[in-house]
């Protein structure tokens, strides 16, 4: 009898899900246009309200419509991009005197969460353009903040991140990309790989090694497309993310000045680590709108399609499996929000908590998205329906900036080893 | 003229929720609902913003009578661009009964009272369809109305309006003071901006009572039962003509 508890609370949940005292009650298709158990405005201010139906607006309007034809003809979408910007979505938490919106990181987080559901892998660039101005914005001088920041918020100018190489993933910190100092130059030789945007995007914050071995000796320089001895790999052909491109970019005797360097000599590697921080909720938040949409879709899937005399909606298995869907979405986003909360406080456990809701969420929004696949049966497969591309899009942020690493560092610090929770680690996570 | 625009803005439930009629008949579930701004009042909206950047007018205020939730609405349209708002409280059983004529005489109080130029409102809501509370006002205050507008321009003291009636487009002049009522083809509305919406914090909204305006809320409507509309029927198939045309007889309609 006692195992009848938990089974009744997901079936009544399942059954809220599904509004079937509603189906019984009504005798016909009726439904809410919008679930409310997973319903991403609670406990927002009303601002945060505010700004997340702009994103929701946005992307129901501007990017949904056009999700499946980016992906199939790998469009990059600029135009649509810059119309995001417009509204501030450029630079979210780029200081507002520079160009930028000035919100914090939950802000930011619940906009991202919200602009996913148009176009996981528009979004999932947007974020990246994002982390890059606000490591300018917050590692550059002024000359710098004011040179760069400008035109990235406006998306006049598109960035690029470059940390991973061919040879050094995970190991970010073995990086090779070389930058020899010559005069009032860096003279950088050696290449990156996956570098989302690479070969479209204008800016390029690059960490190259101008010193030693190791994390201290990698700096973070800014490289202009259109610099003699930049020069970019293939496009590569991806399983998702196709609205961006990804290509290696090779630097072959590339001279950069000196003035183009964010902060310190040998502070590249900390600049690196604290850009992705934020990266990593981003991401998680891009994942959570997917999640948010496929469960969505999974919901009125249920409802419609008939199967041994009845909707599936009225199928108790699956009733409990979308309630559980519902359940781990609002838990990931509890856990990404607390994350951007702590990192917006510069709290002690902000690091860890960034690396945690990464791979919780990522993890756990894949799961759910590909459950909505699964209901959604053989239709599921088909690149009519939005479910699979949303699979396949938010399957690269279980990989990308950095993943195994997270046992390690969370287990380091369970150890309380706690010089390697603030990014001075060997081995660290990576793009 | 003082530059004034009163932009009427109404909170309904989102056009994209699947209204539920309640158990016992006597509404519509409204409870735990989304809701939004009405369409047409977002296009209001819009048109008044997009006359003040023209610098024709000097400032647009947004209005919206209900409860405490009402205020969300108001800074939806504070973030789309207007100056400042004034939330018009009506709660409770005076919110249920709320309609057309109670609105509009509170309407024709405030133009008076704010020196209004020009009041602009949605064409109708989306929950009642009424299409009345533009018209009411005009009448209230003897004002010209300009109904059902797809394009709107000033001309001096005067307003050219096109209008889509069931003919096709008529274009009218009218003189200010005047009221408009916008339709769908008149703008699409902008998105808030981020900093907008920040800077739209900042700016005031005035409580107001209708007692205060001296409006008398009692309706002249009782609301009996709401139902849900019918179920729809399956249809028939005939194999000729001469058997469609039997049928549409016998039926009655032919």
């Amino acid at each position: 009898m006692a195992a009848l508890g938990p089974l009744s609370r997901t079936a009544r949940l399942g059954c809220n899900l599904c509004r079937k005292h509603r189906l019984v009650f009504n005798r016909n298709l009726q439904r809410r246009g919008i679930a409310s158990c997973i319903d991403p405005s609670y406990g927002l201010s009303e601002e945060q309200k505010e700004f997340q139906k702009v994103a929701f607006d946005f992307a129901a309007n501007e990017m949904a419509p056009h999700m499946a034809e980016w992906d199939q003809k790998e469009i990059f979408p600029v135009e649509t991009m810059r119309k995001a910007a417009q509204l501030g979505f450029g630079g979210i938490y780029v200081q507002p005197e520079v160009g930028g919106s000035g919100l914090s990181r939950l802000d930011t987080s619940i906009i991202f969460e919200a602009l996913s559901t148009g176009c996981v892998s528009t979004t999932a660039y947007i974020s990246i353009h994002n982390m890059c101005a606000w490591m300018i914005d917050t590692f550059g001088n002024n000359e710098q903040r004011e040179r760069f920041c400008p035109d990235l918020c406006s998306m006049e100018k598109f960035a690029s991140y470059c940390l991973t190489e061919p040879g050094s993933g995970s190991d970010a910190a073995s990086l090779l990309t070389s930058a020899r100092l010559k005069g009032d130059h860096y003279i950088l030789n050696g290449s990156k790989a996956f570098i989302s945007g690479g070969g479209d995007t204008d800016v390029y914050v690059v960490m190259c090694r101008t010193g030693g071995k190791g994390p201290k000796g990698i700096s973070c320089l800014v490289v202009e497309k259109g610099t003699p001895g930049l020069s970019f790999g293939k496009k590569e052909k991806k399983v998702g993310w196709n609205s961006q491109p990804t290509r290696a970019v090779i630097f072959e005797d590339c001279a950069v000045p000196v003035t183009n360097r964010l902060g310190a000599e040998g502070q590249g590697f900390n600049i690196a680590m604290k850009g992705l921080n934020g990266g990593r909720i981003n991401i998680a938040s891009c994942s959570l709108g997917a999640a948010h949409a496929s469960v969505l879709l999974a919901r009125d899937h249920l409802l419609v399609r008939k199967q041994f005399g009845e909707t599936l909606a009225n199928n108790q298995f699956l009733q409990f499996k979308l309630a559980e869907m519902a359940t781990k979405l609002v838990a990931s986003r509890l856990l990404v929000r607390e994350a951007a909360t702590a990192l917006q406080q510069s709290r002690a456990d902000a690091v860890s908590l960034c690396s945690m809701a990464k791979l919780f969420v990522t993890d756990e929004c894949f799961n759910i998205c590909n459950q909505a696949l699964q209901m959604h049966g053989g239709y599921g497969y088909l690149k009519d329906y939005a479910v699979q591309q949303f699979v396949r899009d938010i399957r690269v942020h279980q990989i990308l900036e950095g993943r195994c690493i997270f046992s390690f560092l969370c287990s380091r610090s369970q150890f309380d080893l706690s010089a390697y929770v603030f990014n001075l680690l060997p081995q660290e996570p990576t793009r | 003229m003082s530059g004034r625009v009163l932009v009427g803005v109404k909170r309904v439930i989102d056009y994209a929720v699947k209204i539920r009629v309640k158990p016992d008949n006597s509404g519509v579930v409204t409870d735990g609902v989304k809701h939004s701004m009405n369409p047409f009042c977002e296009i209001a909206v819009e048109e008044a913003v997009k006359l003040k950047e023209k610098k024709l007018i000097k400032e647009v205020v947004a209005v919206s009578c209900g409860p405490q939730q009402s205020q969300e609405t108001i800074r939806t349209a504070l973030a789309m661009g207007a100056d400042r708002g004034i939330h018009v409280e009506v709660s409770g059983k005076d919110y249920e009964t709320l309609g057309p004529l109670q609105v509009s005489k509170i309407l024709a109080a405030l133009a008076k009272k704010e020196d209004a130029q020009l009041i602009i409102l949605g064409k109708q809501a989306i929950d009642d369809d009424c299409n009345q509370t533009g018209q009411m006002t005009a009448a209230l205050l003897d004002w010209p109305q300009g109904t059902f507008a797809s394009e709107v321009s000033m001309d001096g003291a005067q307003v050219k309006v096109v209008r889509e009636i069931d003919g096709g487009l008529e274009t009218i002049k009218i003189n200010t003071p005047a009221v408009l009522t916008a339709d769908l083809r008149l703008n699409t509305p902008r998105y808030a901006t981020l900093p907008n919406i920040m800077k739209a914090k900042k700016k005031k909204i005035a409580n107001v009572k209708p007692a205060d305006l001296g409006v008398d809320l009692t309706s002249r409507l009782e609301v009996l039962r709401v139902d849900e509309p019918p179920q729809r029927q399956a249809g028939m198939k005939v194999e000729t003509v001469e058997d469609l045309v039997e049928k549409l007889r016998d039926t009655g309609m032919v």
